[in-house]
């Protein structure tokens, strides 16, 4: 744990001292600004419960992407700088490495995705929402960004370098959203495979909707651990090649 | 404190070193000398645990890599040939989360600090963000990070590898200083650094360790002796013949000018001699004698022995241009 937290902290320090992680928080920030007063709050009368939807709707959407810009360095920066080797080097474990790049980038993401917290609470203007419908919302949010994370750092430990590493995750991410699309044209059993892994269909909804399943939280926590487990396999198989 | 068995490392179907046997006493330092593609970095980067071996096997300090590779970790400080640096860090800050990473607590990186930044000479720059340090500083915090936890072993994979000449031998120094603290193991191309610096040499060519040996075992193996490097100004034939009349010589070829020679005289030559003695005093008595210019007069440098061994004898540093009669 120590090791980890170590990490963590080293990591996070570089989010904060690194233009890119603010350019990304504005740029997040800014677009789910634009849409919450566009789409959300603009065009036909709606329901506070149907505004608070549309805002978790859309900031699926920004928080994938941002989570893929967030994770592209976790490992290809260190490969190309050569502090890889400063990691493998040390008394540290692999799986602690990636806990720690893991967790530093998610509460950077975290941190970035509740400072949204002042949109939701914008409809108690003029309308009435339940807090717990925020706390799903939200916790939705974090769950994503937690898988898509996991998806981003397995991307770049097997990337030769960042840009690789944006578009390997890039394109398994929307691999994980268009299986929605698989499950409409198959036939059982793959239908109902295919429809539990679509990242947003079955699982997302629900906490746009502000109800939460465990069948939804175990989801994401399964992806978040599938993916975070590859990426340790591919640091221990380094050390072979 | 080392002990190599066997050790073999193959990248697919490309062999990078097989069968390395060699031991490593406690506070030696010992120079690993080879071509490009030898086998150097390969056989540093397992011993630091970065990479594992096909087969064969590693102990530092009686604990197996294959083993216990954490435990190996902590006995182990490496500088791999690009320093690894996270560019956003201080001198400070950075030293600190590796002494941190490689076990340290918050007080004992404190107290250890100051004596690495003593050592490597970088108290100047350490509230320095280390994107803004020059070559020879960062390679300086380089070793030091190698060095922040105090390991037994330390692997150093061209630590000298860009520095001026001034860096080179404040390096040299710093490693001189180790010296007895640690087991040193260094890589790198500077024949005359290795010279200077090294206990010992480990010489591998094409994968395979050719030689294991002190540089004066070197010298004897490759000249049955002693071997001179003699720069003569006038009468070729004459100089040879009054060396090769010595005796105790056993050998004397013309080689091309060495570096040393960058701008040689005119009617220069250079031989090597190859004795079973020391016969520097008898040959440059018996040149002046003979009434030729002597204008170097000096043991050959590792250079020509370790390009010989290895089979490089057109490399243009002193090496041999003809035999003479």
């Amino acid at each position: 744990m120590r090791n980890i937290m170590l990490l963590v902290r080293r990591e996070l320090g570089a989010y904060l001292k690194s233009p890119m992680g603010y350019i990304i928080v504005a740029a997040v920030l800014a677009i789910n600004g634009i849409f919450f007063n566009a789409f959300a709050l603009g065009g036909r009368p709606k329901f506070s419960f149907e505004v608070l939807r549309l805002f978790f709707y859309f900031s699926f959407g920004t928080s994938l992407i941002a989570s893929i810009f967030l994770s592209m360095r976790l490992i290809a920066e260190d490969r190309q700088s050569g502090t890889l080797t400063l990691l493998l080097t040390s008394p540290i474990r692999d799986h602690e490495i990636v806990l720690g790049k893991f967790l530093s980038a998610w509460l950077f993401f975290a941190m970035m995705t509740l400072l949204s917290i002042y949109m939701p609470l914008l409809i108690f203007v003029n309308g009435k929402v339940s807090f717990g419908h925020i706390f799903s919302g939200y916790l939705g949010l974090l769950l994503v960004g937690a898988a898509a994370m996991a998806v981003g750092i397995f991307g770049s430990s097997i990337a030769k370098n960042q840009l690789i590493a944006v578009v390997t995750t890039a394109a398994l991410v929307v691999l994980l959203i268009v299986f929605w699309l698989v499950a409409q044209i198959s036939d059982p059993p793959i239908k109902d495979i295919a429809a539990y892994l679509a990242l947003y269909n079955k699982h997302f909804i629900n906490f746009e909707r502000g109800v939460i399943h465990t069948r939804d939280i175990a989801y994401y926590l399964s992806v978040t651990y599938v993916f975070l487990l590859l990426t340790t396999h591919v640091l221990q198989a380094r050390r072979w090649r | 404190m080392i002990r190599a068995k066997g050790l073999t490392k193959f990248y697919g179907e490309h062999r990078a070193i097989e069968d390395i046997n060699f031991e490593v006493e406690s506070g030696e330092i010992v120079g690993i000398l080879g071509l490009n593609g030898a086998g150097k970095t390969t056989t540093l980067r397992i011993l630091s645990c970065l990479l594992l071996p096909t087969s064969g096997s590693v102990e530092l300090q009686g604990v197996d890599i294959l083993e216990n590779p954490h435990a190996v970790r902590s006995l182990v400080g490496f500088l791999p040939e690009t320093p690894p640096l996270y560019p956003e860090m201080t001198v400070e800050a950075f030293l600190s989360f590796a002494g941190q990473l490689r076990g340290l607590s918050g007080q004992s990186v404190n107290d250890r600090l100051e004596r690495v930044l003593e050592l490597t000479d970088t108290k100047a720059v350490r509230h320095q963000v280390i994107d803004t340090l020059s070559h020879g500083y960062r390679q300086r915090v380089g070793i030091a990070q190698a060095i922040i936890h105090d390991p037994p072993v330390l692997i150093l994979d061209e630590p000298i590898s860009g520095l001026d000449p001034k860096q080179i031998v404040e390096v040299r120094q710093m490693l001189c200083s180790l010296r007895g603290e640690h087991t040193i193991l260094i890589s790198s191309h500077n024949l005359p650094e290795i010279s200077q610096t090294c206990d010992r040499l480990l010489i591998i060519d094409k994968g395979a360790l050719v030689a294991s040996c002190t540089e004066e075992e070197l010298t004897a193996r490759q000249s049955g002796g002693h071997r001179l490097l003699v720069g003569v100004h006038g009468d070729l034939e004459k100089s040879t013949s009054t060396i090769k009349a010595l005796e105790n010589v056993s050998d004397c070829v013309v080689v091309e000018a060495p570096t040393l020679s960058a701008r040689p005289m005119e009617e220069t030559h250079y031989l090597q001699v190859d004795s079973v003695d020391d016969v520097r005093e008898t040959i440059a008595k018996d040149l002046v004698n003979a009434g030729i210019g002597l204008v170097h007069l000096a043991p050959a440098e590792l250079e020509s022995m370790v390009l010989q061994l290895l089979g490089g004898e057109d490399e243009p540093a002193a090496s041999p241009r003809k035999e003479v009669a």
